[in-house]
């Protein structure tokens, strides 16, 4: 079988979490029809809320290990290795995935490190599927920021892989499934609960949150000038009801908080329209909002990597242009 | 007091156009140079700071070629007291036979003497991305570990480290002595000073050899991804392409009306 890792919210199964399912159902189907397993860590005395089942449930998953234990309230990687580390034994798992989030990513190198196997960070795509049970996995992920793929083979009895984020769309299965769940409290030592969570803040209402889950984001690069050189960019996020994200130029000359980094160190976006204003496009930027459904760039040069691929361009000083739309938003709206 | 080790990695610039060798197993670096990856560059600082704080040591380590130098004399301009070179053929090696080669260094300087209370590494490498050496070296070493920090203090025994969790900032409070993998955004790293600078040309650095035999990194290519060719649309220079932006955006229904 197939386990994915889940992680949840409020309001249900992350949408990163829904694309790796997506992805783990792909290789189950082919790989001959194998069952995919869902993993939770749940709330003691709480069964999995009904919105994650129907959520697995339209995934096709067709059990759900359900990990509940006091020691899990606080968050430690070690501990829910452990976890997936026991349903991967208990129900022979042959490849362990989750999204490639922090949280996934340091999840399972502690997995891959607890069965001895090589991990796959940042998958994007299957290239190869064994014809026999402990042939190799043949996997393309994404390197040096999405610049550059590599094909890794994955030759260990138990693959463990991350998905890169919106390396697919999350996708309903053909037939959707009423998942089983199986509650267990996994194997662990106090060692395991040694770093773990002891206080979680309070949220920031602006952080980078805001900016992953954007319908527009309004970027400014080095063309911004100064810290002083935001105020229109700022303003049409506004007129839009965007997020502001910015290249790592930016915050390392500290115009703007790091929060709002864009790029391979910063937070990779996929909002449905992304306006890059004076962002030149390179490899450490692009590796954060290549996944924007449009994009529009405002820029001096004609030959900047970010004009070339965008699908929009308007060719000029962004001090000049951004105002103009300002103007022209608010005219249109008067 | 807090002697702490920062390892790093030599790695091509994010600036420029990436190429690949003929034969597809590395990233030829020629245009765009080699550099700390960003996470790297904040961990250094951290250590400084840590060292600094307790009155203890940094040392820095890179596992690679002897070209690492120029990576190690960087992070002694900016603060790092000591360094030193695993030497390995790095193409042949992966996550699992760094964190092995970090792990011999740490037992050796212990059994020499030095304890390193608290290791930082960077996330993830800007490179090869793998996201899993500071954990695979935390179970070499048998210690806690924690990652995608973005500051941290040694107090007493404990060192206190603090991210960014999906609910909110995140406290870690590890026992020393622990691995830490640090993320950026919580300092800025500092620009080397001239002093610095010479200072760092005088330190001698330890050069020993990776005695492992590696397990590799499962890779059997790099490839670039396809360069779509351009198919953007200009419209317009200047203020003047202002009506047909907003045109657009009323087109995508980004405004309401």
């Amino acid at each position: 079988m197939i386990a994915v890792l889940v992680e949840t919210d409020a309001d249900g199964v992350l949408v990163v979490s829904q694309e790796a399912l997506t992805f783990g159902r792909g290789l189950a189907e082919r790989a001959g029809g194998v069952p995919l397993h869902a993993v939770a860590v749940g709330r003691p005395g709480e069964e999995p809320p009904a919105v994650v089942l129907a959520q697995l449930g339209e995934q096709g998953v067709a059990s759900v290990h359900h990990v509940v234990d006091d020691r899990l309230t606080a968050y430690s990687a070690a501990a829910w290795a452990a976890a997936l580390v026991d349903v991967a034994h208990s129900a022979g798992a042959a490849v362990v995935l989750a999204a490639g989030t922090p949280r996934g990513n340091e999840v399972l190198a502690h997995t891959a490190t607890r069965l001895d196997v090589a991990m796959a960070a940042n998958v994007v795509g299957i290239d190869a599927v064994g014809a026999d049970p402990g042939d190799p996995l043949i996997v393309t992920r994404q390197v040096v920021g999405g610049a550059v793929l590599e094909q890794m083979q994955l030759g260990d009895t138990v693959a463990v892989l991350s998905v890169a984020g919106h390396a697919v769309e999350p996708a309903a299965a053909a037939t959707a499934t009423t998942p089983e769940v199986v509650e267990f409290s996994p194997t662990m030592t106090d060692a395991d609960l040694v770093a773990r969570v002891v206080r979680t803040g309070e949220k920031v209402p602006d952080a980078s949150g805001a900016l992953t889950s954007a319908r527009v984001v309004v970027g400014a690069g080095r063309g911004a000038g100064s810290a002083d050189g935001f105020k229109d960019v700022v303003r049409l996020s506004e007129l839009l009801g965007g997020a502001v994200g910015v290249s790592r130029v930016v915050t390392s000359l500290g115009w703007r908080p790091h929060h709002e980094q864009v790029g391979q160190t910063g937070s990779r976006i996929s909002p449905d329209l992304y306006i890059a204003c004076g962002i030149s496009g390179a490899i450490q930027h692009w590796a954060g909002c290549s996944s924007a459904k449009t994009i529009l760039a405002v820029n001096t040069d004609p030959d900047a990597p970010m004009v070339t691929r965008a699908h929009y361009a308007v060719i000029g000083d962004l001090h000049e242009i951004v105002p103009a739309i300002n103007d022209e938003l608010d005219a249109r709206r008067t | 007091m807090t002697d702490v080790l920062v390892c790093i990695k030599r790695v091509p610039g994010a600036s420029g156009e990436v190429l690949l060798s003929d034969d597809g197993q590395r990233v030829d670096a020629r245009h765009v140079g080699w550099t700390l990856s960003a996470h790297e560059e904040c961990a250094i600082e951290l250590a400084t700071q840590v060292a600094g704080a307790t009155g203890g040591t940094a040392t820095v380590l890179t596992v690679g070629s002897a070209d690492a130098i120029e990576q190690l004399r960087d992070a002694l301009a900016l603060g790092c007291d000591r360094a030193v070179l695993v030497e390995a053929e790095t193409d042949r090696f992966g996550p699992v036979d760094v964190a092995a080669a970090i792990a011999e260094v740490v037992r050796a300087h212990e059994a020499a003497g030095t304890s390193y209370g608290l290791v930082l590494l960077g996330n993830d490498a800007a490179d090869t991305g793998d996201f899993q050496v500071p954990v695979r070296l935390a179970y070499a070493l048998a210690r806690p570990v924690v990652t995608g920090i973005a500051t941290c203090t040694v107090e007493g025994d404990l060192v206190v480290a603090h991210g960014d969790g999906p609910d909110g900032p995140e406290t870690f409070e590890l026992p020393v002595p622990a691995v830490v993998a640090v993320m950026e955004g919580g300092v800025a790293p500092r620009y080397p000073s001239v002093m610095g600078r010479m200072k760092a040309k005088k330190v001698a650095i330890e050069q020993v050899a990776a005695e492992i035999e590696p397990v590799g990194s499962g890779r059997v290519r790099l490839t670039l991804p396809p360069e779509q060719p351009s198919q953007v649309q200009v419209l317009g220079q200047g203020a003047d392409a202002a009506p047909a932006v907003v045109d657009l955006l009323e087109e995508l229904g980004m405004v309401s009306r």
